[in-house]
């Protein structure tokens, strides 16, 4: 049994013009202990679909379809009420950008130890020993629960989002973004941190990243999101030694990458469709360099090209690799 | 004043020899009644680099490092509080205010983020045409139009006329970038100071706007200070590439050099941090304990000690000298 199993999750957007259709038909995996990065630009969806998985969701979002399963147990129909017992004890999110997500005017260990009340029995005195002990797994020095958010650097109040998405134990936890704001340096430190805790506890971590690197260094799968859907999804290796997606191939020659030529790398001409009036066929197409003509009108279907390595694109139509 | 620095190099169009920029910044409202002391900051603490005709000059940091400070001192748009700064053999400090706003005119700076910088209740038009009109450079509306026609165009714009009515929101994420670049354009600047260009782009749209600062150093001849954390994008577009730390040049080379063979225990651990494309490892990587420290307690003797992995005891007391270890090569250490 899978830890997380999503099927065919779909949400839209209500606006007056109609429906952003910002995720589609949205299929993802996850074993215990397993990481798999939802890799994409601007607007291509993963956080839209990682919001889904918790209906942390706007209000104009519609989640018109899909079935997400959690260790076997279905939480697609859950009510608000459920909801909230899922959310941070078996499910829980890392959060982009630690400076909006903390609350400047409390003090850090306070709003750990708020967290931890709310969702679990427990009294104070015992609330401030597990404050501290998360600060101890997130390598912060325990004795700063008393210091305020802006006393904090960028890296530091990451490490306290980890901490308070860890507080509750929680089978999987879904990275937005996390390191995105953070000098390289930095951000490499809290990778390892969130790859040593993953082992330790085994936890599922979904890493929603438009950063291939950030993939490259800590997930075992990555599923590629493009305008709405998951255009090629493997493990990690293969998907980026042997891309099968046109535009995975775009994406990364699109990196700039210093074990390559040092030449500027090629840009995808054109921008990402406004998801209000998705293009016809494949939603790549107007970009694609070998789009053929069937790519405008017939949306392609999946390919299993090995197993565990699918990708969407009509060329790979009866050319199976194994 | 200070004695003329010594390494003034004709050819360079911009040299910059011990330029320090050090802040006050004042302490809390009760600790400044209590005690006279005020707190410095050192962002830029003392840098000698020169910028060739035609060059691209990186100066690569972490956040902290001083790099946009001394984007920003260069052009005096931040005062400078030591060293001096030589363009086209004319020291820039001593500049007066009409000879500093002709200088603004060849010396141009693009920020990092074309949301912020641009105004979004001004056309396209108004925008690129604004830095003429300040500057009174046009005669006519025909002859504006056709300045301003001419910098979209050279910022990668097509049709150009057909965008002077439209407002920043109505265009892409790279379109804005480039609109912002051809405001910079519009003046036919021979320096640009560009900082972060492309750090808010997503990746597809990157390349485009670096070939586009290249392309126009190769036509034009327009000599650029690149500022970036990303040190990939450095190796791709600079001649030279200088690492900042805490307000220091620690070593500074030509970008092969620096991203292939680097020196400095800072660099080295740098660039094994860079993001590649591919299945890799963390513990292939070094990894810098702790952070930055701010530049109010710079540490004693190296600034980068107590991060380095290398350290020995001479390098708490004694702050290594920065010189140059073989041609056009730069370090700042005690082991090199």
């Amino acid at each position: 049994m899978k830890l997380l199993e999503v099927d065919n999750l779909t949400t839209y957007y209500k606006l007056k013009e109609g429906y952003v259709r910002a995720c589609e038909n949205i299929s993802l995996q996850l074993d215990r202990g397993e990481a798999v990065g939802l890799v994409g630009e601007s607007a291509s969806g993963k956080t839209t679909a990682a919001l889904s998985l918790v209906k942390l969701l706007p209000e104009n979002a519609i989640i018109k379809a899909g079935r997400i399963m959690i260790d076997g147990h279905d939480i697609s129909g859950a009510g608000e009420e459920e909801l909230r017992k899922i959310r941070w004890k078996e499910i829980s999110i890392i959060f982009q950008g630690a400076m909006n997500a903390l609350n400047p005017v409390r003090r850090v260990g306070e709003q750990i130890v708020e967290a931890l009340k709310i969702h679990e029995k427990i009294s104070d005195k015992e609330a401030i020993r597990r404050t501290a002990e998360l600060f101890d797994q997130v390598e912060i020095d325990p004795d700063r629960v008393r210091e305020y958010p802006h006393e904090f650097s960028g890296g530091m109040r990451q490490r306290v989002m980890i901490a308070m998405a860890i507080a509750c134990n929680p089978k999987i936890v879904i990275g937005d973004e996390p390191t995105t704001a953070l000098d390289v340096m930095v951000q490499a430190q809290v990778l390892q941190l969130l790859e040593n805790l993953r082992r330790e506890r085994q936890m599922g971590l979904i890493l929603i990243t438009h950063d291939l690197s950030v993939v490259g260094e800590t997930c075992d799968r990555v599923a590629v999101m493009y305008a709405g859907q998951i255009v090629e999804d493997g493990p990690t290796e293969k998907v980026f030694s042997d891309p099968a997606h046109p535009y995975t191939r775009a994406l990364i020659a699109a990196f700039p990458n210093i074990e390559g030529e040092r030449n500027l790398a090629s840009s995808i001409p054109g921008n990402p469709p406004n998801l209000l009036y998705p293009p016809g066929g494949c939603r790549f197409h107007q970009r694609c360099s070998e789009a053929k003509a069937g790519c405008r009108d017939i949306e392609p279907a999946i390919t299993e090209l090995a197993p565990g390595h699918r990708a969407c694109c009509h060329l790979l139509q009866g050319r199976v690799k194994v | 004043m200070k004695p003329v620095a010594q390494n003034i190099n004709n050819s360079a169009l911009l040299t910059v020899s011990g330029l320090e920029v050090h802040f006050t910044a004042r302490s809390g409202f009760l600790t400044s009644l209590l005690s006279r002391e005020t707190i410095r900051v050192r962002a830029v603490d003392g840098l000698d680099f020169n910028l060739a005709r035609g060059e691209i000059l990186c100066l690569a940091g972490e956040s902290g490092s001083g790099k946009t400070t001394t984007g920003k001192a260069i052009l005096r748009l931040v005062e400078p509080t030591g060293g001096d700064i030589f363009y086209n053999g004319e020291n820039v400090r001593q500049f007066n205010r009409s000879r500093l706003r002709r200088f603004r005119q060849d010396a141009q700076i693009i920020f990092q983020d074309p949301y912020e910088s641009l105004n979004p209740r001004q056309t396209v038009f108004s925008t690129v045409a604004e830095p003429l009109e300040v500057n009174r450079l046009t005669s006519s509306q025909g002859e504006k139009e056709e300045r301003v026609a001419e910098a979209l165009s050279d910022a990668g714009l097509n049709n150009p006329r057909e965008l002077f009515l439209r407002y920043p929101h109505e265009l892409s994420g790279g379109q804005r970038q480039r609109l912002a670049i051809a405001g910079g354009l519009v003046l036919k600047p021979h320096f640009i100071v560009a900082d972060e260009p492309v750090s808010m782009l997503d990746l597809s749209i990157r390349a485009g706007i670096l070939k586009l600062m290249v392309d126009l150093r190769d036509q034009k001849g327009i000599s650029y200070l690149f500022i970036t954390h990303d040190l990939s994008l450095a190796w791709l577009v600079s001649d030279r590439i200088a690492i900042m730390y805490l307000g220091k040049i620690v070593e500074l080379g030509s970008a092969d050099e620096v991203i292939k063979k680097p020196l400095h225990p800072y660099t080295r651990a740098l660039v094994s941090v860079i993001p590649v494309p591919k299945r890799i490892s963390l513990a292939d990587k070094t990894l810098l304990k702790g952070e930055t420290p701010d530049p109010i307690n710079i540490p004693t003797g190296c600034r980068f000690h107590p991060r380095c992995p290398i350290k020995q005891a001479r390098c708490r007391e004694e702050e290594p000298l920065y010189r140059q270890v073989e041609g056009g090569r730069f370090v700042a250490c005690h082991f090199i």
